[in-house]
């Protein structure tokens, strides 16, 4: 656990001095909220927590790029064999990815809201213990999952192909950028397939409605299990060496972290009520404008 | 008085394969406490590999080894703790600093040496708060050696400490390894340069195509070689054909624009009886140069090539 929080203090120190972290991690989600709040809420008080979400989503899904690439490229350039002969191991490497990216995450988190509520009047804070739960977890549960990538991908090149493949899925599917509701039912459907959206419409759900932990229960057992089976393989598949190449069987272990996502979509598709809430969340984004008269 | 030395590490007939290419083909060799072992080879004889099992950083497909008493695969963190290495391909992220890099390792072992000396001793003070990628080849291998330190390992491993450095940085790792054999640190070294191993190697394993095929001291390798010596002749006239090759103690005789090269297991004979034939002949010497054997001749002997060829 020490040597996990030490790589963690140095990564943070490393991810602070590299300029493209700094962009894409700290500049463009703040940038999203100018974006969403400003342009596509154009202002709408009601509107705000609803667009704010998806915002904090994005931001929580971006988690699992930086982290994949940043872990090819230390194995690439050999940086990973160099503490392979010290006595530091593959699971206080990763925990320290995930610990490091998490709380490089917090602060973006926290000035996104600051932004919403100083600049665009966001009036309530919506469920503070389900959103803490929900970032937490969520930011968990994506940085394992580029940790996986980095685990199945022999060279940069496939990470990113991988990488630009989930992105546009969990953008398109997730209820990030195009609500929900909007989508067709056939790929609503599929959506519930994904951890992504259980992500958005959970943080819909405690920032919209305001609903209680125990509702939004199913969404954090899943990212909850996501994140534990994720991290459990991409431990199990690391490799130090920039030669050495994943096997094929390896590759499907990793598909085993989808596991807990086609339970839920399939008890989602029979049971689930989050089509419904994420309808019900839409409506206030479609609430006649109410903007401050103030402004 | 007698000092009893003991194994520290033990190699015994290795194998490895890589696909098709039989790396090591079963390589074995014992290295004392407190010397420097060299392995020298030509590039992919299988130092490296051998370095890195011995390691823990590949696993053996055959045979045994040692290290500290322990097995490098299966001892965890118990082995890494006694030993230090600078890698052959290996680097540090960009925007590390230097002595973040130092404090960062040192942080990881039970027991480690003050930090802020060994950037002293290696001559990085002043480069302390820099970042690695400002660092010059030389500097970044400095660092490299000063974190193989860093936990006072019993055993320090060295994969091409020098290779792509140019000559004063590579006198300085020299310097810096000479240091450490002063304080009786086991060292295990692979180079593919000559100078380098004659210079700091106790001991040393020729490797070539994964096999050692010849081992021992610098000196007993090149008296154990056919005691060739090289001599260089340039003459007033030239000589006939094979007549420099009858000469006492001459292995063979090469010519080539105007000047004789003799290989020669008894140079005083050798001496002495050319002075009679070029007396005989009324030739005259224009140059004479005697050169010891060098490991590269031990090599070129044992393998019909050179070392880097």
């Amino acid at each position: 656990m020490k040597h996990a929080w030490t790589l963690t203090k140095i990564r943070m120190r490393l991810a602070v001095r590299n300029r493209a972290f700094i962009f894409f991690s700290m500049i463009l989600p703040l940038a999203l909220v100018f974006l969403f709040l400003g342009a596509i809420g154009r202002g709408r008080i009601a509107a705000a927590p609803y667009l704010l979400a998806s915002v904090l989503a994005l931001t929580i899904m971006g988690s699992f790029w930086g982290l994949s690439v940043q872990l090819v490229t230390f194995r690439e350039q050999g940086i990973l064999r160099r503490f392979r002969v010290a006595p530091v191991g593959a699971g206080a490497m990763l925990a320290s990815s995930i610990l490091s990216n998490y709380l490089m995450t917090l602060p973006t988190v926290i000035l996104e809201f600051i932004i919403a509520r100083e600049i665009f009047d966001l009036r309530s804070w919506g469920n503070i213990i389900g959103i803490i739960l929900l970032v937490t977890l969520g930011t968990v549960t994506f940085a394992a999952l580029g940790l996986i990538i980095a685990s199945v991908t022999n060279t940069m090149q496939e990470t990113q192909i991988i990488n630009q493949i989930l992105w546009w899925g969990f953008l398109g599917l997730s209820g990030a950028t195009l609500p929900l509701p909007m989508l067709p039912g056939w790929l609503q459907t599929l959506a519930a397939f994904q951890p992504a959206t259980y992500l958005v419409t959970g943080l819909e759900r405690v920032m919209v409605a305001h609903v209680s932990v125990l509702a939004i229960a199913p969404e954090l057992l899943s990212l909850a299990l996501c994140a534990g089976v994720a991290f459990a393989i991409s431990q199990q598949l690391f490799r130090w060496e920039p030669g050495a190449t994943v096997p094929r069987s390896a590759k499907l272990w990793a598909a085993t972290a989808v596991i807990p996502f086609l339970l839920l979509g399939v008890w989602e598709s029979t049971h689930g009520q989050m089509r419904a809430g994420a309808r019900q969340d839409y409506l206030s984004f479609e609430q006649p404008a109410v903007t401050n008269p103030q402004r | 008085m007698f000092t009893v030395t003991s194994a520290i590490i033990e190699v015994e007939n290795l194998t490895k394969r890589y696909g098709d290419v039989q790396a090591l083909r079963g390589v074995s060799f014992a290295v004392q406490e407190g010397e420097v072992f060299g392995l020298l080879g030509p590039n992919g004889a299988g130092k490296t590999s051998t370095v890195e099992i011995l390691e823990g950083l590949r696993p053996a497909d055959g045979g045994r080894v040692s290290v500290c008493g322990l097995d490098p695969q299966t001892s965890g963190d118990a082995f890494k703790q006694k030993i230090g290495a600078v890698l052959q391909s290996t680097a540090l992220p960009d925007k590390i600093r230097v002595e973040e890099a130092l404090n960062v390792f040192a942080s990881f072992y039970t027991h480690h040496r003050d930090t802020a000396g060994l950037l002293k001793r290696f001559g990085l003070e002043e480069k302390r708060r820099a970042y690695y990628s400002q660092l010059s080849g030389g500097q970044k291998q400095r660092l490299a050696l000063a974190m193989s330190l860093v936990n006072d390992p019993s055993v320090i491993f060295l994969d091409e400490p020098t290779a792509g450095l140019d000559p004063q940085v590579r006198r300085e790792i020299y310097d810096i390894v000479e240091e450490l054999k002063k304080e009786r640190k086991t060292i295990l070294l692979t180079t593919h340069y000559i100078e380098e191993a004659e210079r700091l190697c106790d001991h040393v394993a020729i490797v070539d195509q994964g096999l050692v095929i010849a081992q021992g001291t610098p000196r007993e390798l090149k008296q154990g070689s056919a005691g060739t010596a090289r001599i260089e002749l340039r003459l007033a006239r030239p000589e006939p054909d094979g007549a420099l090759a009858k000469l006492d103690g001459v292995a063979d005789c090469l010519a080539s624009d105007g000047v004789y090269i003799l290989h020669s297991t008894r140079v005083p004979q050798t001496i002495v009886s050319l002075v009679k034939h070029l007396e005989a002949e009324g030739n005259e010497l224009s140059g004479l140069e005697i050169t010891a054997p060098t490991l590269e001749d031990v090599f070129l002997e044992l393998t019909g090539r050179r070392l880097r060829d």
